[in-house]
């Protein structure tokens, strides 16, 4: 049987994470690349985007994609896999970030915080979070569709609120406070044990903080990137793809969907809890502002993007939403350089870029300018707007989807068709 | 941003009065809002979530309409108030071209397609509508030039804003419209397009023009209800401002306690959101230690909350039938 990639026979074998040999090359390759992408090494700069995503100021953005990613792997249990909508995604991110701060946190005159060591408060992030999510299931059961996307916006709201009666915990509004940095202790002596987030010197290398930061959230996000690959095959993760497929059917065949519905909150908060909570010790300090209703769009946009119910696409997603301000920021900085020095397309881009009152053009590189030609910021967002539109209606399995078209394409070339 | 300071009257007679106009005056936006929902849920199977950037983008046009461009004035003489319902009437028209040329874009290719597809659409839409509004309303609030501006009349000891009448007057004409409406040729088309697509085309009603009228309909029905939302008591001293996009978030609770596709129950929620509302931010005030300060706020989402367990699809929806 062996050499005969499509041939099953047994659902074992189907539903295996890595069936051939390829992709495990593959795979264990692109692990390679990742691992080692912020440093300075010969070969794996001259990849493309890897040669600049290693850079101290995209690092910072990666690292806040896999903090993103982490979250959005969760959203992706509850709305992949369960099928149940959720645009309260934040609220559960922020509970986490919450308990984070209130467990790890330096208390102070008007602020609460046990000051305890990371591997205290980062599980417990993860735990209240889903703890929230079971006491919140009960009644996001009992609605379905749309009547619950609007609950859960709901949730945003109740939560933002929440963060205003106890600014003991919350700190201040639109300044926030401090959560604990990202540091291995024992306990609560003076010198951590690992500094992720200090400039240091590791083995016999030099390692700036975000490289720090990002290995070590790498690795959780491959951690929890290949346990929500395996739920998705597990027990558990079938009961909530038959809910998701047809509720009743489901039901009839045995598998109690209140349960499984309340596993899946549960499990989805976990997964925003740690992400919240690691999202905010790598920012520093965040304003409760900021776990709102924008954010949760963002990882809707996130899923439907990439894919929904995949693994990957949901990393793809992460990445697309996190970075796309930025990469329209340097393609209009690179079109007004090149309006700037003239040259072949000179013309054109000066037609899109207004560098200054009185030129005309579509967009304004002053920062300050607002007004019709519209500021980069606005451009961006409208951007991203218009893309989460764009993918919608021509490409509903998002980036994953494009992913297998090409795959399929040169696949069966010379035969594709 | 707290807009409902806690009146303080001379009896409790007064006070309560005062409240009791308040409460429904905030209750008929509510509603206003709800309504423009309700319209294109009953048609699309959609939750429009840019309707607030749709106020937002219609309470520009009015601005522009009548202090800018000043259209209405150049075509007729008259008292400057027919201007204004003048301009009243071209703005929410030309935000209802605006809701067309989105649902022949956007919406009309998605029939079919999963109703959660939709509404992230309009996610989408909200962004972009939002963010080109934010730029066109420029961060300085602009001036609406409402009629009445903020003047108040008394009921007895009580104060009341011709704010409130207006925005009462509008929401009864609104629901009188849409009650006539639904007993027309088109609103039966429409009613039946709701109930079973395929059943509507099978007996040759054009579903994608029921899809353009109720698209037109609601995008009408929100800017007018951005512009009242944006008038004295409620909007910062009525222009139009950023504030105006996030309102109409404020009353989707409305919209589920009565049911996403009833217009009686877009009635029904809006004022019984808006009576709760109201009446906590005036009788629990002395709580507001431990309720946070701006609680009344947050009134809304919980009363739908508890609205929902006792009925899952709210007080007049129509329940999904579900079959294996």
């Amino acid at each position: 049987m062996r050499g005969r990639p499509n041939l099953y026979i047994s659902y074992e074998s189907e539903s295996q994470l890595m069936p051939t040999l390829t992709k495990k090359i593959a795979l264990s390759l692109f692990l390679l690349v990742l691992v080692l992408m912020p440093f300075d090494l010969p070969v794996i700069d001259q990849i493309p985007f890897v040669r600049f995503l290693g850079d101290n100021v995209w690092l910072r953005l990666v690292n806040r994609t896999l903090c993103f990613a982490i979250a959005a792997l969760g959203l992706n249990i509850l709305m992949g896999l369960a099928g149940q909508i959720s645009i309260g995604h934040t609220f559960f991110g922020g509970v986490g970030a919450y308990t984070a701060v209130l467990v790890g946190g330096k208390s102070s005159a008007n602020l609460w915080g046990w000051g305890l060591p990371m591997w205290v408060w980062l599980p417990a992030a993860g735990v209240v979070a889903a703890l929230v999510g079971i006491a919140v299931a009960p009644a996001a059961v009992r609605v379905r569709g749309l009547y619950l996307g609007i609950v859960t916006l709901g949730l945003v709201f109740i939560g933002l609120h929440l963060s205003r009666v106890f600014p003991e915990i919350a700190g201040p509004g639109g300044l926030g406070r401090k959560w604990p940095r990202l540091e291995f202790r024992l306990w609560k002596e003076e010198d951590p044990l690992v500094d992720f987030s200090r400039d240091g010197h590791w083995f016999w290398f030099d390692i700036n903080k975000n490289q720090k930061t990002y290995l070590f959230l790498l690795a959780i996000v491959i951690v929890m990137a290949w346990a929500a690959a395996n739920l998705a095959r597990s027990r558990t993760g079938r009961a909530l793809q038959a809910i998701r497929d047809r509720d009743i059917a489901a039901e009839i065949m045995g598998v109690p969907e209140y349960r499984y519905k309340t596993t899946a909150f549960a499990i989805s908060s976990f997964y925003a809890g740690i992400g919240g909570a690691v999202f905010a010790s790598f920012s520093g300090q965040i304003p409760p502002e900021q776990w709102s209703l924008i954010g949760a769009v963002n990882f809707v946009a996130a899923l439907l993007i990439g894919g929904m119910g995949r693994v990957s696409g949901v990393l793809m997603g992460s990445f697309f939403v996190i970075t796309s301000h930025r990469f329209v920021e340097e393609i209009v900085d690179w079109m007004k350089h090149q309006a700037e020095d003239g040259g072949l397309f000179s013309g054109i881009f000066d037609f899109f870029v207004s560098t200054g009152q009185g030129d005309g053009g579509f967009v304004s590189v002053m920062e300050t300018a607002l007004g019709y030609p519209l500021p980069v910021s606005a451009l961006d967002e409208i951007i991203f707007g218009l893309l989460i539109i764009f993918f919608l209606l021509f490409e509903p399995l998002g980036l994953y989807g494009m992913w297998i078209k090409v795959r399929n394409y040169w696949k069966g070339w010379p035969f594709s068709y | 941003m707290d807009i409902f300071p806690v009146l303080l009257a001379a009896n409790g007679l007064d006070t309560f009065v005062q409240t009791l106009i308040k409460a429904l005056a905030l209750g008929s936006l509510y509603a206003l809002l709800a309504l423009g929902f309700v319209l294109i849920y009953k048609a699309t199977q959609t939750v429009n979530f840019a309707q607030g950037a749709l106020a937002l983008a219609g309470t520009w046009l009015l601005s522009m309409i009548f202090m800018d461009w000043e259209i209405p004035g150049r075509l007729i003489g008259g008292p400057g108030w027919i201007h204004w319902i003048i301009a009243l009437v071209l703005a929410s028209a030309a935000t209802g071209v605006i809701g067309l040329v989105i649902e022949r874009l956007t919406i009309r290719p998605m029939i079919g397609e999963p109703i959660f597809s939709m509404a992230v659409i309009t996610l989408g839409l909200e962004v972009v509508i939002r963010v080109v509004a934010f730029d066109a309303v420029n961060t300085t609030p602009r001036v609406l030039g409402i009629p009445w501006g903020t003047e108040t009349f008394q009921i007895g000891g009580a104060m009341v804003a011709w704010s409130y009448i207006a925005a009462i007057a509008m929401a009864a004409v609104a629901f009188m419209a849409t009650w006539r409406f639904f007993k027309t040729r088109t609103g039966v088309a429409m009613r039946a397009t709701a109930f079973d697509q395929e059943a509507a085309l099978a007996q040759g009603i054009s579903v994608g023009r029921i899809f353009a009228i109720a698209w037109a309909a609601g995008a009408a029905l929100a800017a007018i209800s951005g512009i009242f939302a944006s008038m004295p008591p409620w909007g910062p001293a009525g222009m139009a401002s950023r504030d105006g996009a996030f309102f109409a978030f404020r009353a989707l609770p409305a919209v589920i306690l009565g049911g996403l596709d009833s217009a009686i129950g877009a009635l029904a929620g809006g004022l019984i959101i808006g009576f709760a509302e109201v009446f906590a931010g005036q009788y629990l005030a002395s709580y507001t230690g431990v309720l946070g300060a701006g609680y009344q706020q947050v009134v809304p989402y919980v009363v739908m909350l508890i609205g929902l367990l006792v009925r899952p699809y709210g007080m007049f929806g129509t329940e999904e039938v579900r079959r294996v």
